[in-house]
């Protein structure tokens, strides 16, 4: 009885296995890449391109004669802005489709949802986004920036441009706190003064009055890591009520999905980041990804920080793999913390053995005219903020977010 | 003194921008008794046409006046035609529909536009009060709502058509009795909704980072609004619109944005309990 | 009452044993566990919708409130008893208290919704502001947007280290929701809850009667917030995490959407559609053709057109049709009352 039921099952399986995933190969000569991102829904400005890049890497990979002599296959999944979306596909990466790797990811939520179905799974994973940081775990690597990567570049140089007051407005959860407290930190260091720190929820959109009282502080500068569409609406307001010639911007978040292309000219042009891509890079990779981009999908503007983010996360992932000459999790894991480095389109990107984290070019940029234009390229920085907090050459077994204390 | 006449700049625009949001929904749920859950995305529609429209050559005026109410209100005609004349007095079946609706049009607006559509600059520079910028575009907010106002009241109080919907709205079997085909005027009723909050959404894209899931963010606020101003439609949107505004403004600025947000919430929760039928459904009896 | 022990029991306990047994060899636990909590959910508010009349637009809030209560008093307790008990009566005290303020307050149908869906509204307005480290309620953070992760979840009672999880955690569910089926139908069948389905058609005349309708208006509508905060206790459990999305206004819409999918003023039709429709989104998201968000609005746009009173009254009256004769001309009246005018709302 038993055994018929478990044949039963398995061919069960198999059969809604074949006819859900409708799978170029089934075979067990390929290597299988798990992808999971929100390509509809309220994230899909972010997880759309995301998607896209991933596929792209993957086929150029393939293109070039596959890892370790086989074909590597995509099996992804839609998550539809849904979070318990993410468990149920985390599970079903890992014990129907028994992939070899997971990239993916979007919210901090959502990572920390997959995390520990992959650590205990003992599945490899790959969180390609820019992040609050202090996650300390040997089964996942990150390769987005982290605050005090983004800060320590950007805070001396938006107060060497405007001043030394500065109010910060920033997006009321994780990410937006931490980075604030790191502002914070790196606003003093510089010898400036923080007037003022107000944090939103995301579905804020309404910010007459917070524009009121910033003109009430007087600040030189304004630090805006708002997130998402809702908070585009600050920009907006802001240049509506005229306030763009008087006080200077600058944002950690701004751009990374594109939105300085939401944004008129107008209303973009002057504002001061720092990330790890822009399109306007001129490097001979970043022209070969536009490049290759424009081929794959016809237009070239869908790619933005975490798309390439994204991408980086496959190259490095692809290195590994060469490296170990196998698809094992362990041998690919150490191979990875042998701290190798790929130059993608955004620049070098290494990674940090210590912490799983990226060593990564942070370009200091100025929108103009709908784009990014690079002021200055501060190379290789390292993620300071979560080197202060994990060491998993010294414990490999944590398993834990840090908060940092600063 | 510069910073109170920010203050109540600031209180106007948000009363404005309620009425703005809300009067479509009113307009729905008070003569069709229809709750409509794909609002939001009608205002996200007027929002793309107004875009589109500007980015075509028109007139940034025209674009959000004109041209965005009458393409928002012949898809939502399109709708009424399509799906919701099978369900009239259905209230849940309408919200199944809506709903799905609703999704329906992120989807496609998804496909049309994708998630980086150039927004357009606010036509109206932002000028000085003493220490302070002020966002000149909200004055033009604020007026559009009153003359929305003043139209609605002068059509359904001075035009016949006006004095057939207040009674087809009263008494429909009486109204169809007298021979005025409900169908019709549902229709008619259904487009001008449609319309109006395509016009909310053309004049707020200025403002507001468009994307296909902004609607969402309008339906709660509508919806909360257009019940507890109660039965009558003009006078318990400028209610309930005055008294929200008001109160999420004051806490505002005294608190955050989200303490003023909730005490908006609370308020219309007290609201309710002390007024069960809404504003107007206690005060005010019998106006429009 | 007599055929309900004799019949209905033995009869439901049966199928539920059968599809128990037999959903696992077409869907995998994981997914099947979830699909019973939200049929959980679904149910919830069928019951309260459905049989009580009561249109409520915050089922998410119990939901979310009995996740939340689990979670952190998990984080506080360590053991996962007391806060499965918590998660059921957090919720249940908090809609006594909503449930009387509204009732008393002679509050119906769509001002009843509006009410509810303020409450939410301010639910998720405070727990998605939570991020900063002044949030604690004893050991536990609560986190804002990004939620909770990291509590003890499921174990053995009195033994912490003993955790249910994977296929036992799926048994569980299975078989709580089939007490509080069980529970729920012999209330229905109870003088109470024919009481509350004279409530639901016709209020004043049940008042008349002598009937106190506030009172057990109050306590149907706790009944409906303690199985949604079971169910949010289970479903913690299930994702590990815990985060403001669970009462989020799209939460709320999908719930009452389960059940007009699958049928109101049915006890299963609930159940169906919440399955139904969370494994639908489950398949779509396995394709990337064609946007998810637009697939779903057409399915559900088409579904009000043509199965208006839901998929299980469809079922029903299509078995109605083909084998309708034989049924027993008595039990036909009872159903007709008991589906009649729900459609008003």
């Amino acid at each position: 009885m038993s055994m018929n039921r478990r044949h039963f099952l398995a061919t069960a399986a198999a059969a809604t296995g074949a006819v859900m995933l409708p799978r170029a190969v089934m075979a067990a000569d390929t290597i299988k890449l798990g992808s999971i991102l929100d390509a509809s829904g309220i994230f899909d400005a972010y997880g759309k391109s995301m998607d896209m890049a991933m596929r792209l890497a993957l086929s150029q990979i393939n293109d070039a004669g596959g890892l370790l002599g086989k074909k590597v296959e995509i099996v992804s999944y839609d998550t539809q802005s849904d979070m318990a979306l993410y468990s149920q596909y985390g599970q079903q990466l890992v014990r129907e489709d028994k992939v070899d790797v997971v990239h993916g990811g979007i919210l901090s939520a959502s990572r920390e949802a997959i995390r520990q179905i992959m650590h205990k799974n003992k599945t490899l994973y790959f969180y390609n986004v820019l992040y609050e940081g202090g996650v300390c775990d040997r089964n996942i690597f990150i390769n987005g920036v982290t605050p005090a990567q983004q800060a320590e570049a950007l805070v001396p140089y938006a107060m060497g441009k405007s001043g030394k007051k500065v109010y910060i407005v920033a997006a009321d959860y994780n990410y937006g706190q931490i980075t604030a407290r790191w502002l914070q930190k790196f606003v003093a260091d510089n010898g400036g003064e923080t007037v003022g720190v107000d944090f939103f929820p995301l579905d804020v959109s309404d910010f007459g009055s917070t524009i009121a009282k910033i003109q009430t502080a007087g600040p030189d500068l304004v630090i805006a890591p708002l997130v998402g569409g809702a908070h585009l609406s600050f920009f907006r307001q802001w240049a509506a009520a005229g306030m763009k010639d008087r006080i200077a911007l600058a944002s950690t978040t701004l751009g990374v999905g594109n939105e300085h292309k939401v944004l008129t000219a107008e209303e973009g042009n002057g504002i001061m980041v720092a990330y790890n891509y822009s399109q306007e890079l001129d490097t001979p990779e970043n022209t070969a990804f536009k490049a290759a981009w424009a081929a794959a999908y016809g237009d070239s503007n869908s790619m933005h920080e975490l798309a390439v983010s994204n991408y980086h996360g496959a190259l490095t992932w692809a290195e590994g793999v060469r490296l170990a000459g196998s698809i094992e999790h362990d041998a690919v894991v150490e191979a990875l913390e042998t701290g190798i480095s790929i130059t993608g389109p955004g620049g070098k990107v290494t990674v940090d053995p210590k912490t799983h984290h990226a060593i990564l070019d942070v370009h200091l940029m100025e929108f103009e005219n709908q784009g990014m234009r690079v002021v200055e390229t501060l190379p290789q920085r390292q993620p300071i903020d979560t080197q202060a907090v994990c060491d998993l050459s010294a414990n490999p077994d944590d398993n834990t977010q840090y908060e940092i204390q600063i | 003194m510069d910073l109170v006449f920010v203050i109540i700049v600031e209180m106007l625009y948000a009363v404005a921008s309620l009425v703005l949001i809300s009067a479509g929904l009113a307009v729905v749920f008070g003569m069709m008794k229809i709750i409509n859950l794909a609002h939001g995305e009608f205002m996200m529609m007027g929002g793309y046409v107004t875009i589109t429209a500007v980015t075509l050559g028109a007139n940034v005026f025209v674009a959000m006046l004109i041209i965005a109410p009458l393409v928002v209100g012949l898809i939502g005609l399109v709708v009424e035609r399509l799906v919701i004349r099978h369900l009239y007095g259905r209230l849940v079946d309408t919200m199944l529909a809506t709903w799905g609706l609703s999704l329906f049009f992120i989807g496609l607006a998804t496909m049309i536009f994708g998630n980086t559509t150039t927004g357009i600059s606010t036509p109206i520079s932002g000028f000085t009060v003493g220490n302070y910028q002020v966002n000149g575009y909200n004055f033009f907010i604020i007026l559009v709502a009153i003359l929305l106002l003043c139209l609605m009241y002068a059509v359904l109080k001075g035009t016949r058509l006006g004095l057939i919907a207040r009674g087809a709205m009263q008494l429909p079997e009486m109204a169809a009795a007298l021979g005025y085909s409900p169908e019709r005027i549902y229709m008619a009723t259904f487009f001008c909704g449609s319309a109006l909050s395509g016009l909310a959404g053309a004049i707020l894209a200025p403002l507001v980072g468009l994307v296909p899931t902004s609607g969402g963010a309008y339906i709660a606020k509508a919806f909360i609004t257009v019940i507890a101003g109660g039965p009558s439609l003009i006078t318990g949107l400028m209610v309930s619109s005055g008294l929200f505004g008001f109160v999420s403004q004051i806490f505002t600025f005294a608190v955050s944005p989200v303490i003023g947000e909730v005490a908006l919430l609370v308020a219309a929760v007290v609201l309710l309990r002390l007024l069960p039928q809404g504003v107007t459904g206690k005060f005010f009896r019998g106006r429009m | 009452m007599a055929s309900f022990w004799a019949k209905e029991v033995p009869a439901t306990v049966l199928v539920a044993a059968l599809l128990i047994w037999i959903m696992p060899m077409m869907i995998g636990t994981f997914t099947l566990t979830v699909l019973i909590i939200y049929g959980m959910l679904g149910f919830s508010l069928g019951l309260i919708w459905g049989f009580g009349g009561i249109l409520c637009f915050g089922q998410a809030a119990f939901f979310g409130l009995g996740a939340y209560t689990y979670a952190i008093a998990a984080i506080n307790i360590g053991d996962s008893t007391i806060p499965m008990l918590l998660a059921v009566l957090v919720p249940a005290v908090f809609a006594a208290l909503l449930g009387a303020m509204m009732f008393y307050g002679r509050l119906t149908d769509v001002y009843l919704g509006v009410i509810t869906l303020v409450v939410t509204l301010i639910l998720f307005k405070f727990i998605n502001s939570t991020a900063g480290p002044e949030y604690v309620i004893g050991k536990a953070r609560l986190g804002g947007f990004n939620g909770i992760p990291g509590f003890q979840t499921l174990n053995v009672p009195g033994r912490p280290n003993d955790y249910i999880f994977g296929d036992p955690f799926y048994y569980v569910c299975a078989v709580l929701l089939l007490i509080v089926y069980l529970l729920v139908s012999w209330l229905l069948k109870s003088s109470f809850g024919r009481v509350a389905v004279g409530i639901r058609e016709n209020e004043t005349r049940v008042a008349l009667m002598g009937y106190d309708v506030s009172a057990r208006k109050t306590v149907l509508f706790a009944i409906g917030a303690a199985i949604a905060g079971l169910a949010g206790a289970l479903f913690a459990n299930w994702g590990e995490i815990v985060t403001p999305n669970l009462f989020s206004l799209s939460q709320t819409a999908e719930i009452i959407i389960w059940c007009i999918v699958g049928g109101l003023g049915t006890r299963f039709g609930p159940i169906v559609g919440a399955a139904g429709l969370a494994y639908l989104k489950f398949l779509l998201g396995q394709q990337s053709m064609i946007d998810n968000t637009l697939l779903t609005g057409i399915i559900l746009v088409l579904f009000v057109l043509f199965l208006p009173k839901g998929l299980v009254p469809a079922v029903v009256s299509l078995w109605r049709i083909s084998f309708g004769q034989r049924r027993k001309i008595r039990k036909h009246g009872a159903r007709r009352i008991r589906r009649g005018g729900v459609g008003n709302g």
